[in-house]
């Protein structure tokens, strides 16, 4: 050995280094990798920034802490593809900062909850899940219906999610307001809302105002729905 | 280091060669098993890095002798569950209503495929065994809104109801109170009338300025009784079965600015044959016609 080792037991700092060059060759093996390997975010088409009212939703899913009952990965397994359907890809949740792939699943996973249940379905059960699913023991957030939805600072949002790399382009931070309110109005236009983000789901806003219920469910609803897997090749996938 | 080696007059061992301040440790090494079970490992573990994914490279990594993926063990596992009932499925998708009918064994598989997808994708809105929540309608009777047979409600669940789809069923009661095409007295007659369809009147009630308002404006829909039109999916009024309750206020409101009911289209989840099953298990619940 080209050092006694009694040099690094008796030195408090070279055995720091030591010990961090140790961990560290661990974090090179695994992590650096992942930025260098090709597939490690698969190419599919269709995945997109979320729309303003989606991601005001997903900022009222995190507050409300939903990931903690409710993951959003379904595994490579062959029961979980039975259940929720396709599994995830890293790419779905490439946009997500941070990602709600959860842990635990009090409740069922939500990765691909999106389009399976109306909205009308959502409202009813996010005001009393009981009322729909009586052995669910999902508390009520009727609340949210009763609470408007506050977006005064919607741009700024965007602009966070761009800095950490999410592609919002100049157009949709400087509309961000304007498509956050046609996605919450049944009778607005939805066309400019509609080209920037495909499949964004109209959510009426009951009432005049738009509440964290509707950001919510507009968000619950584009869960896993942006990639089409009919026009995927599932070999590539396969890695 | 250990520098000095000793053998320890007592035990007749030897040192582990430290010294602290003249203390001395007796070498007590590892048993000889358990150190062959650690290089065993180690062995283990070299034959995995070559069968399984292991080493990364620059842009890609090494994928394994056996080329193993999860993804595609999962989609095989899939796919071998499917074909443990492939033949069947496939004669469902293929063969009519009346034929699969006639065949105890296909019906048996179509019944159990559509309960088990029935409890996965129907039962949140329609309740476990058809009985329908306020706002989603009951299945186990025989009050239809777009029709309770075989045909109608395939096409019910293939392609939804005010879905996102071309060939959805749609309509679209007109809201006659918020747009003002009636007068709120007016509703509340025409409300009265309506309860002494299903027969929850109050007695005493003068109800014929309601009769002539919902002949008027209700009857080219739900009929000149009440019994509904399935063509424009108009419910039957003149039934105990309600979508979203009997109370007078839930006929008001109604009137005022309806609800309308989205069923999500199911034809971009479930296959034709998936479908079909599910639609002889609705069928089955005790409304089918």
């Amino acid at each position: 050995m080209f050092i006694r080792h009694e040099t690094l037991e008796k030195n408090a700092f070279y055995l720091l280094v030591a010990a961090l060059v140790t961990v560290a060759i661990g974090g090179l093996v695994e992590i650096v990798p992942q930025f260098f390997i090709e597939n490690t975010i698969e190419k599919v088409k269709g995945v997109r920034p979320y729309s303003p009212l989606e991601l005001a939703g997903r900022n009222i899913y995190i507050r409300e802490g939903c990931y903690l009952c409710h993951s959003q990965q379904i595994r490579a397994l062959r029961d979980e593809v039975e259940r929720y359907g396709h599994y995830s890809l890293a790419a779905e949740s490439m946009y997500d900062h941070p990602f709600q792939w959860g842990s635990k699943r009090i409740g069922p996973d939500l990765a691909r909850v999106g389009g399976k249940y109306s909205n009308d379905w959502h409202y009813a059960h996010l005001r009393n899940p009981q009322s729909v699913v009586p052995e669910s023991l999902m508390p009520r957030y009727a609340f949210l219906e009763e609470t408007p939805l506050s977006y005064e600072r919607i741009a700024e949002d965007l602009r966070t999610n761009r800095a950490v790399g999410v592609p919002y382009t100049d157009e949709d931070i400087a509309n961000a307001r304007a498509d956050l309110e046609a996605q919450a109005d049944a009778n607005a236009n939805h066309d400019a809302l509609l080209k920037r983000y495909p499949k964004a789901v109209i959510v009426p806003a009951i009432g005049h105002t738009i509440t964290e219920m509707d950001a919510l469910i507009a968000y619950l609803q584009v869960l896993g729905t942006m990639v089409n897997f009919a026009d995927t090749s599932e070999e590539q996938l396969q890695r | 280091m250990p520098t000095k080696i000793e053998k320890d007059t007592i035990s007749g061992r030897e040192t582990t060669g430290h010294e602290w301040d003249g203390i001395r440790e007796l070498n007590t090494p590892l048993p000889k098993w358990w150190v062959y079970v650690f290089y065993a490992t180690i062995v283990w573990a070299i034959g995995m890095f070559l069968l399984y994914p292991s080493i990364p490279f620059v842009h890609s990594y090494f994928h394994g002798l056996l080329g193993y993926s999860s993804r595609a063990d999962a989609m095989a596992g899939v796919s071998e569950m499917n074909a443990l009932h492939a033949k069947q499925m496939e004669q469902i998708g293929k063969l009519s209503f009346a034929e699969i009918q006639k065949n105890h064994d296909l019906m048996e598989v179509a019944l159990t495929a559509g309960r088990i997808t029935f409890a996965d994708n129907c039962q949140p809105c329609h309740g476990p065994n058809g009985e329908g929540r306020i706002g989603f309608p009951a299945l186990d009777t025989d009050v239809w809104r777009w029709g309770g047979t075989l045909e109608a409600i395939q096409q019910t669940i293939t392609h939804g109801i005010r879905a996102n789809d071309p060939e959805t069923r749609n309509s679209q009661m007109p809201s006659f109170g918020a747009d003002g095409i009636l007068k709120p007295e007016q509703i509340q007659q025409v409300a009265d009338y309506v309860m002494t369809l299903y027969g929850k009147a109050k007695p005493g009630v003068d109800v014929s300025a309601g009769a002539k308002i919902f002949a008027e404006n209700c009857a080219m829909c739900h009929g000149d009784k009440g019994q509904g039109n399935r063509d424009v999916g108009a419910p039957p009024l003149a039934s105990r079965v309600h979508l979203y309750g009997d109370s007078r206020e839930t006929v008001v409101a109604q009137v005022t600015r309806p609800r309308h009911g989205v069923m999500p289209n199911w034809n971009k989840r479930l296959s034709p044959a998936t479908i079909k099953a599910v639609t002889l298990y609705v069928h089955s619940l005790g409304g089918g016609e």
